[in-house]
């Protein structure tokens, strides 16, 4: 459905995206996940023909962006990150507007307003001026405005930003009940948000992409794993967090250390390990060496953090085949 | 076509339901007004005289009221042209609803033309309250009605291609106070340009001096259709809106 090739965009200085590929197939919904200004909008951006790439192809529904990119608007409804709304205008005003605008035919538009209207639930608000319309509102405003005119792929640009929780939970449902007639696309920077809409992840960081993986694959990266925060305290005045930190690096099944805190004669370190029984080895590791251990437990390993993880991994990865491609 | 129409329709919506147009068409009905009624109060002071003095100075409503006063409305539309235009373009850039139009299946062409049309089309009803004004004149006098008519024309022509540089400058920035203040620089410009002629008769001031948008009225004013004012108008309409059209095409590759 969509197929992407070698995507690049420059700025004027900086390499925005950078030399992206993947493909979506017909009703999947992607994930498109990576940190702020990792280039997940502009990549959005040049699918809905808003930008145009610097170089490479971007193709939707065999189409190029480039080349026919009146075909490729009339088949994709996009949510950008703020939903383009008119704040003069009634919620139904808008959807009709919006909807002549994709070149709906006059006799099907209030139909399809009525749809989206109950599928976004807005129906409460279908006579309301857009600019006295909550956030969350505004959101699936903005979405239904995105399906009026039944696209085959929905772009959807951090759909649930500024939502509150129980308005997250509903824009999630309503992206996985939008999944099959849909192919869809959202970019993200939650990961939680891709486990529980999404079917593929598309992860990129700084403009590369990193890895393109299914959602299950990435979950079983998060069960492998264990954290815990250990707080070391020394008695002597020499103290040095750096030889406690390698001191811990040694302990056997120990992946990841790093220091979040340190003040006098006491730091406190993350530290990640494979799943066993590391804690018993890590408090005597400590004690032996003739600190105090002020504090040992186990943290929830946040999906965040493994999602930075596989990022600097990513980077790591793709270093060498690029070394290659230039040789 | 259609999608003009859609845009069209939207643009005269949201002057309509803001409180821009009636601002707009208020203030210049009161300045209209007051030009109108200073332009008559004189007329029938003139008239009075010439007849205690008994001698019939020829008196003519075309050319004493309406001609003088079509040239006002001329310049007084140049203080209002920024006004209509500059929220076109940058309100839709600062809101980010820019994304909705050219993410949608219409050509950039079709959105600007639709945005001037109703730029226009919110002039036509300004120069409707002047329509009210010398509708007296035919009430209670006897004007001849084809010079106003061919004075609308060049009214409408004069506005057309001001409203076209407005709606590009609008593209240029995300600032409506910016595009608007910009706007009435040129207007402005365009129109002072012609002073030069006053004092200078070098082939630049001459240049200078065609370059106005007011000369260009004054054929307009009196009642004739010439060909290269009419020319000029519909130059400055075009290039008004080519360049329009090349700034929304440069946005995407810059922004």
């Amino acid at each position: 459905m969509i197929s992407v090739q070698q995507l690049t965009k420059k700025y004027s200085r900086n390499l925005a995206v950078d030399h992206i590929s993947f493909e979506v197939q017909r009703g999947e919904i992607v994930g498109f996940l990576g940190p702020n200004g990792a280039g997940k909008t502009t990549t959005m951006r040049m699918l809905t023909c808003f930008l145009p790439p610097t170089s490479g192809a971007a193709s939707v529904a065999g189409f190029d962006v480039l080349e026919q990119p009146l075909e490729v608007k009339k088949r994709i409804g996009y949510l950008p990150e703020t939903p383009p709304l008119y704040p003069e205008m009634e919620t139904v005003e808008y959807l009709t507007f919006v909807g002549r605008l994709k070149g709906l035919p006059p006799a099907e538009i209030s139909k399809r307003v009525d749809y989206v209207c109950e599928r976004c639930s807005i129906g409460d608000v279908r006579k309301k001026l857009i600019s006295k319309l909550s956030k969350g509102y505004r959101q699936r405003v903005g979405l239904a405005q995105a399906i009026i005119h039944n696209p085959d792929v929905l772009i959807l640009d951090e759909p649930t930003a500024g939502l509150d929780p129980k308005q997250i939970n509903e824009t999630r449902d309503l992206i996985r009940s939008l999944a099959g007639d849909h192919t869809i696309i959202l970019s993200t920077h939650i990961l939680p948000e891709v486990e529980q809409t999404c079917e593929k992840v598309i992860i990129i960081n700084k403009g590369k992409l990193v890895a393109t993986d299914t959602v299950e694959n990435l979950q079983a990266r998060a069960r492998g794993a264990e954290s815990m925060l250990v707080e070391v305290a020394g008695r002597a005045s020499g103290f040095d967090s750096a030889a406690v930190r390698s001191r811990l690096e040694r302990v056997p099944g120990v992946t990841r250390v790093a220091l979040k805190d340190s003040r006098d004669s006491r730091a406190s370190f993350q530290v990640e390990s494979q799943k066993g029984f590391v804690r018993g080895d890590l408090a005597r590791a400590v004690v032996e060496s003739g600190w105090d251990l002020n504090e040992l437990r186990p943290t929830a390993v946040s999906l965040e953090e493994i999602f930075l993880q596989l990022t600097a991994q990513g980077a790591e990865d793709t270093k060498p085949a690029a070394q290659v491609k230039s040789a | 076509m259609r999608n003009v129409w859609i845009i069209f329709r939207k643009e005269i919506r949201s002057y309509f339901v803001s409180p821009i147009a009636y601002l707009l068409l208020t203030m210049f009905a009161v300045i209209f007004g007051f030009f109108f009624w200073n332009g008559l109060g004189y007329f029938v002071h003139v008239g009075m005289e010439s007849q205690m003095r008994g001698e019939m100075l020829p008196m003519n409503v075309n050319e004493q009221i309406i001609r003088p006063l079509l040239n006002n409305c001329s310049v007084i539309g140049l203080f209002f042209i920024p006004m209509i235009t500059m929220r076109l373009f940058a309100e839709e850039k600062r809101s980010g609803t820019i994304e909705l139009l050219a993410t949608s299946p219409v050509r950039d062409i079709e959105v600007i033309i639709g945005k001037w049309l109703a730029a226009v089309a919110l002039y036509v009803c300004m120069l409707f309250f002047t329509a009210l004004n010398f509708g007296f004149l035919f009430r209670y006098g006897n004007p001849d009605w084809k010079p106003l008519a061919i004075g609308y024309l060049g009214l409408l022509l004069q506005a057309g291609s001001l409203l076209a540089i407005g709606t590009f400058i609008s593209t240029l920035t995300k600032n409506q106070i910016i595009a608007g203040a910009a706007t009435f620089a040129v207007c402005l410009m365009f129109w002072v340009f012609e002073w030069v002629s006053g004092y200078e008769t070098a082939t630049w001031a001459k240049v200078l001096s065609y370059m106005s948008v007011t000369v260009h009225f004054d054929s307009f004013a009196r009642g004739v259709i010439e060909l290269k004012d009419a020319l000029y108008y519909t130059t400055l309409i075009l290039v008004g809106l080519f360049f329009t059209a090349r700034s929304m095409e440069s946005l995407r590759w810059r922004s």
